[in-house]
C-alpha cells in the first residue's frame, strides 16, 4: 500500500479510441504507466503518436474509451462533474503550447481566476496572484492583456496560473512548441525550478530534446503505447553530472550530453522522418 | 483486492477534502468577463441588440396604438380590455393579423439572439474549454453566457420599447392633436413598456440558453481541440 500511496498518476490499459469515417481511429493502444510524487516526466514522440490525447487522458480532460486513470489513486472515471471540476481546480494545472489565457483579462486576471474558483477572497487571490507573476518574473506587468505580452511572457502567465491553486500536478502539453529555443530553455528551466522547489509532479509532453536533460524520467510514446521508459539515471551514467548548464541549449547537449542524449535526439530526428505520415 | 480497497479509501478521503473546500461560482467574476467579451465583439453586440430592439419596438408600438385607439374611440362592446398582459392576450385574441406579425417577429428574433449566441460560444470554445480546466463549473459557463445576452436583451428591449412608444405618442400627437395627451391613460402604457421589456429579456435568454447549456456540457478536450 504504501508503494501504491507514491503514484500520484496511475494508467492501467489505456485505450482511446476516436470515431473516424467509417470506422475508428485508435490513438491510444493500452497505455500503462506509473508516475511517482515530485517526479518531472517528459513524454515524448513524434507527432501523431497519441501524446495529446494521453495528456487530456490523465489531466482528466477526455475519457478513456477503455481503462482506468488514477490520480492519487483515484478512478477518474466515477467522479461527477463537480468532483471533476474540484479536481481541475485543486490538483491539477495545466500549461497548453497555445498558453490559452483569457484574452479579456489581465495577466493578473488570469492568474487569480483559479483561485477565484476556489473561493479566496478577492485580495487574498491578487496578492498571491502577484507573488506568483514575481515568481516567473512578470511581477512588473501583472495588468497587461495577453496580446500585449510576447509569447513567452503569456506561457509564464500561463505557468503562473497552473500554480495558482497549489496543485500536486502540473500538466504540461508542448509548453515550448510555440516559443523560440532561448525562450523555451527559459521556460523549461522554470518549470524545473518549481518542480524542485514545490515538489510538485511535472508531466509534459513534448518535442524538444532540452527536456530530456531536466527530466527524471521519459516515456517514449509510439503509435498509441508506450515505447519505453527512460530513467535519468541511465542517462546520467553517460552524460556525468546534470548542472544548470545544460539548459543551455540543445548544442550544448549535441556537444557533450554523451550517448544517451544524442541516442535520444538521434531518435527524435529518426522519428520525426519515419513517422510523419 | 489491495487496490480495490487502495482505491475506495482515495476516493472516500477525495470526498472528505472536497467537503472542506468548494469550488465556487463568483458572479461578480462572470459579470465582468461577459461585459469584456461584449465590448470586445462591440459591433456584433449592437446587430445582435438591434434585433432585439426593432422586434419589441414593433410589440410596444401595436401595443400602445391599441392603448390610443381604444382612449381616442372608446368602443363598449370592444373584446379588449384590462391592463398588462390580460389587456395583450385580449388584443392579441382580437386581432389575429396583429397577432400573427407580433408572433413572427419575437419568433424571428428569439432565432437570431440564438443564433448569435451559437456563433459567440463556438469562436470561444478555446475559452470554455480553459476555464473547464480551471476550475469552472458547468454553471458558471451557463452564467456566463445568460449574463451577456441577458444584457444585450436587456438594453435592446428597454430601447425598443421606449422609442417604440415614443413613436405611436408622435403619431397619436399627429393624428389627434394636442388635446389627446389628456385622455391617455398613461400608466396603462407604462405599463406595456415594462411587460415589453420583460418579454424580450425572456426571449433572449429563452433563445442563449441551447447555446450556453451547450458550451457548458462540452468536454474541455473537445473544446480545444476544436479550431474554429
Amino acid at each position: 500500500m504504501a508503494s501504491t500511496q507514491e503514484n500520484t498518476v496511475r494508467a492501467r490499459a489505456v485505450r482511446k479510441r476516436f470515431p473516424m469515417g467509417e470506422g475508428y481511429l485508435e490513438a491510444l493502444k493500452g497505455i500503462d504507466l506509473e508516475i511517482k510524487r515530485g517526479e518531472y516526466i517528459s513524454i515524448m514522440g513524434p507527432s501523431g503518436s497519441g501524446k495529446t490525447t494521453l495528456f487530456n487522458m490523465i489531466g482528466g480532460l477526455d475519457k478513456p474509451s477503455d481503462g482506468t486513470v488514477y490520480i492519487d489513486e483515484v478512478d477518474i472515471a466515477q467522479l461527477d462533474a463537480y468532483e471533476l471540476a474540484w479536481l481541475r481546480c485543486r490538483k491539477i494545472g495545466y500549461i497548453f503550447q497555445t498558453f490559452n489565457l483569457i484574452p479579456v483579462m489581465t495577466a493578473l486576471e488570469n492568474v487569480t481566476l483559479p483561485m477565484i474558483f476556489a473561493g479566496l477572497s478577492n485580495d487574498e487571490a491578487i496578492s498571491k496572484g502577484r507573488g506568483l507573476l514575481e515568481t516567473v518574473g512578470l511581477g512588473e506587468r501583472w495588468q497587461h492583456k495577453p496580446t500585449e505580452l510576447s509569447g513567452g511572457q503569456q506561457q509564464r502567465v500561463a505557468i503562473a496560473r497552473s500554480f495558482a491553486n497549489d496543485p500536486s500536478i502540473i500538466l504540461a502539453d508542448e509548453p515550448t512548441a510555440n516559443l523560440d529555443l532561448k525562450t523555451g530553455h527559459d521556460i523549461i528551466e522554470l518549470l524545473r525550478k518549481l518542480n524542485k522547489e514545490m515538489g510538485v509532479t511535472i508531466i509534459s509532453n513534448t518535442h524538444d530534446p532540452s527536456m530530456l536533460n531536466v527530466s527524471d524520467r521519459i516515456i517514449w510514446i509510439r503509435d498509441g503505447r508506450v515505447d519505453r521508459i527512460e530513467a535519468r539515471s541511465d542517462i546520467d551514467i553517460n552524460v556525468g553530472t546534470i548542472g544548470g548548464d545544460v539548459l543551455g541549449g540543445v548544442g550544448s547537449a549535441d556537444s557533450h550530453g554523451g550517448a544517451a542524449g544524442k541516442h535520444a535526439m538521434d531518435r527524435l530526428t529518426g522519428e520525426a522522418t519515419n513517422g510523419g505520415q | 483486492m489491495d487496490e480495490q480497497i487502495t482505491h475506495e479509501e482515495a476516493i472516500r478521503r477525495l470526498r472528505t477534502d472536497m467537503k472542506t473546500s468548494s469550488v465556487a461560482t463568483p458572479f461578480a467574476t462572470a459579470l465582468k468577463i461577459a461585459f469584456q467579451s461584449l465590448r470586445i465583439r462591440f459591433w456584433r453586440s449592437i446587430i445582435t441588440i438591434a434585433g432585439i430592439f426593432f422586434a419589441i419596438a414593433f410589440l410596444v408600438s401595436v401595443l400602445n396604438s391599441a392603448v390610443v385607439e381604444l382612449a381616442v374611440n372608446p368602443d363598449e362592446g370592444s373584446q379588449v380590455s384590462g391592463t398588462g398582459i390580460r389587456f395583450i392576450l385580449t388584443l392579441l385574441a382580437a386581432e389575429p393579423r396583429q397577432a400573427w406579425l407580433v408572433t413572427m417577429s419575437l419568433i424571428v428574433c428569439v432565432i437570431g439572439i440564438a443564433n448569435a449566441m451559437l456563433m459567440s460560444v463556438t469562436e470561444r470554445y478555446k475559452e470554455i474549454g480553459t476555464m473547464k480546466c480551471l476550475g469552472a463549473l458547468d454553471i458558471f459557463v451557463i452564467e456566463l453566457f445568460l449574463l451577456e445576452s441577458g444584457f444585450q436583451g436587456l438594453v435592446g428591449s428597454f430601447t425598443g420599447a421606449l422609442i417604440g412608444a415614443g413613436l405611436v405618442l408622435v403619431s397619436a400627437l399627429v393624428k389627434h392633436g394636442f388635446a389627446v395627451m389628456g385622455i391617455l391613460p398613461w400608466s396603462q402604457m407604462v405599463i406595456n413598456i415594462l411587460l415589453a421589456t420583460v418579454i424580450g429579456l425572456l426571449l433572449t435568454l429563452l433563445g442563449a440558453s441551447f447555446p450556453a447549456y451547450r458550451a457548458s456540457q462540452m468536454p474541455p478536450a473537445d473544446a480545444m481541440r476544436t479550431e474554429v
